[in-house]
């Protein structure tokens, strides 16, 4: 680590602070991911290592490059541009996946095909958390 | 003096983000349903990528940059594909 | 005009793009300008249905607010797994109706849900303009609702129709 010793002080709390912010994101979300219960839980977990998990170590490795190379280095953010954009993609179709696995099957935790148009005017928000009757304590073993 | 604030958030990191890979991959062994391991693969790119990103902190080397690029394009391809599967897959069942 | 270039937001990020991964000089430039122009060619010959923004000075007060969410949230969303089995949570999914048509609104309204730790976007249905969410902690389901609907709906609508 010996290009660190150019770094002035107030660089290197900078990159710490983002770094440690960023690992400890990262770190909670699998935790989350590992822990929770069920599918649809489980996918909020990582979007915090994807979100601001990865924004704060794209910013620490960009501070810590322009710092040493004494110019602009940005291209850290291109990865920050890319996961953004890619992950709700990923999530959105393993969520429709998931949704048509478990509808096929018939889980019952999972609400209907659709509801009939002209319901749709009184918009039925409670019936589906209702129809989870074990989804509610889901943290609780 | 900033060497060694640096070297030690850069450790504690990189051990967080190994312990963070290690519970993305258990998951991804365990299941309990394909989706949950799509996911877990998915989660385990994200968390490798970043793993990288520090390394590259670590090292002063900015090829890890590419590394890391590379495996982020890789896994969304991955995951992608995955997940059409999942789709797909019991359409023709 | 627009028969030579057809995308000039995305023949500018792609030049961008191209300079950030190698470096900045003229050459680069160049070389990253003939691939770009390439690149919408191909893009323009696939006939891709063009997004079309009615204003764009709200565009950055929508991105504000989205990352003053998403880091209000990712410290919910943290604190909700840290605390473990000590809080009862209530999980569960939601139906929004939506006057959301315009198909980029649309994308965008799903990159800034699914981006914000807490809720994921699971299904769209289009014919019925339904959106169906899962909400990690759903306490108050009028107030998410209000938060989708305007909070983020009402400055789409504005952006885009």
């Amino acid at each position: 680590m010996n290009h660190a010793a150019h770094l002035p002080l107030w660089a290197a709390l900078l990159v710490a602070i983002f770094l440690l912010i960023g690992a400890g994101l990262a770190l909670i979300g699998s935790f989350g991911f590992y822990r929770l219960r069920n599918f649809y839980d489980r996918i909020h977990a990582p979007t915090l290592g994807t979100s601001w998990g990865t924004a704060a170590i794209v910013m620490a490795s960009m501070i810590c490059f322009s710092v040493l190379q004494s110019r602009l280095v940005l291209h850290e953010l291109l990865i920050g541009v890319f996961v953004t954009v890619t992950t709700p993609v990923t999530l959105m179709l393993l969520g429709r996946a998931a949704l048509y696995r478990d509808r096929s099957e018939g889980n019952p935790e999972v609400p209907a095909i659709s509801t009939p148009k002209g319901r749709l005017d009184k918009p039925q928000l409670t019936k589906e958390s209702e129809s989870v009757p074990h989804n509610s304590k889901n943290m609780n073993d | 003096m900033s060497v060694t604030i640096l070297f030690w958030a850069v450790t504690i990191a990189q051990i967080a983000l190994a312990i963070a890979m290690v519970l993305a991959s258990v998951r991804m062994i365990k299941g309990p349903r394909a989706q949950d391991r799509v996911l877990g693969l998915d989660t385990l790119y994200v968390n490798s990528m970043l793993q990288l990103l520090v390394f590259g902190i670590r090292t002063g080397n900015t090829l890890y940059f590419e590394i890391s690029l590379i495996i982020g394009v890789l896994g969304f391809v991955a995951t992608v594909a995955l997940a059409k599967f999942l789709m797909r897959g019991e359409v023709i069942e | 005009m627009s028969k030579i270039l057809p995308y000039p937001l995305l023949t500018i990020f792609l030049i961008i793009m191209w300079l950030l991964l190698t470096n900045f000089s003229l050459g680069q430039f160049l070389v990253g300008t003939i691939l770009a122009f390439i690149a919408v060619q191909g893009l323009a010959a696939l006939h891709p249905a063009k997004p079309r923004l009615r204003r764009w000075d709200l565009l950055s007060k929508l991105i504000a607010i989205v990352l003053y969410d998403i880091v209000r949230s990712n410290i919910a969303v943290a604190k909700i797994i840290l605390q473990g089995s000590k809080r009862e949570r209530i999980s569960g999914f939601m139906t929004i109706p939506l006057d959301l048509r315009d198909s980029s609104g649309l994308a965008l309204l799903s990159v800034i849900i699914t981006s914000t730790p807490g809720t994921a976007w699971i299904d769209y249905n289009s014919t019925q303009d339904t959106l169906l969410l899962h909400i990690f902690d759903l306490v108050d389901e009028t107030a998410w609702r209000n938060l989708i609907k305007n909070r983020y709906e009402q400055l789409l609508l504005e952006i885009f129709e």
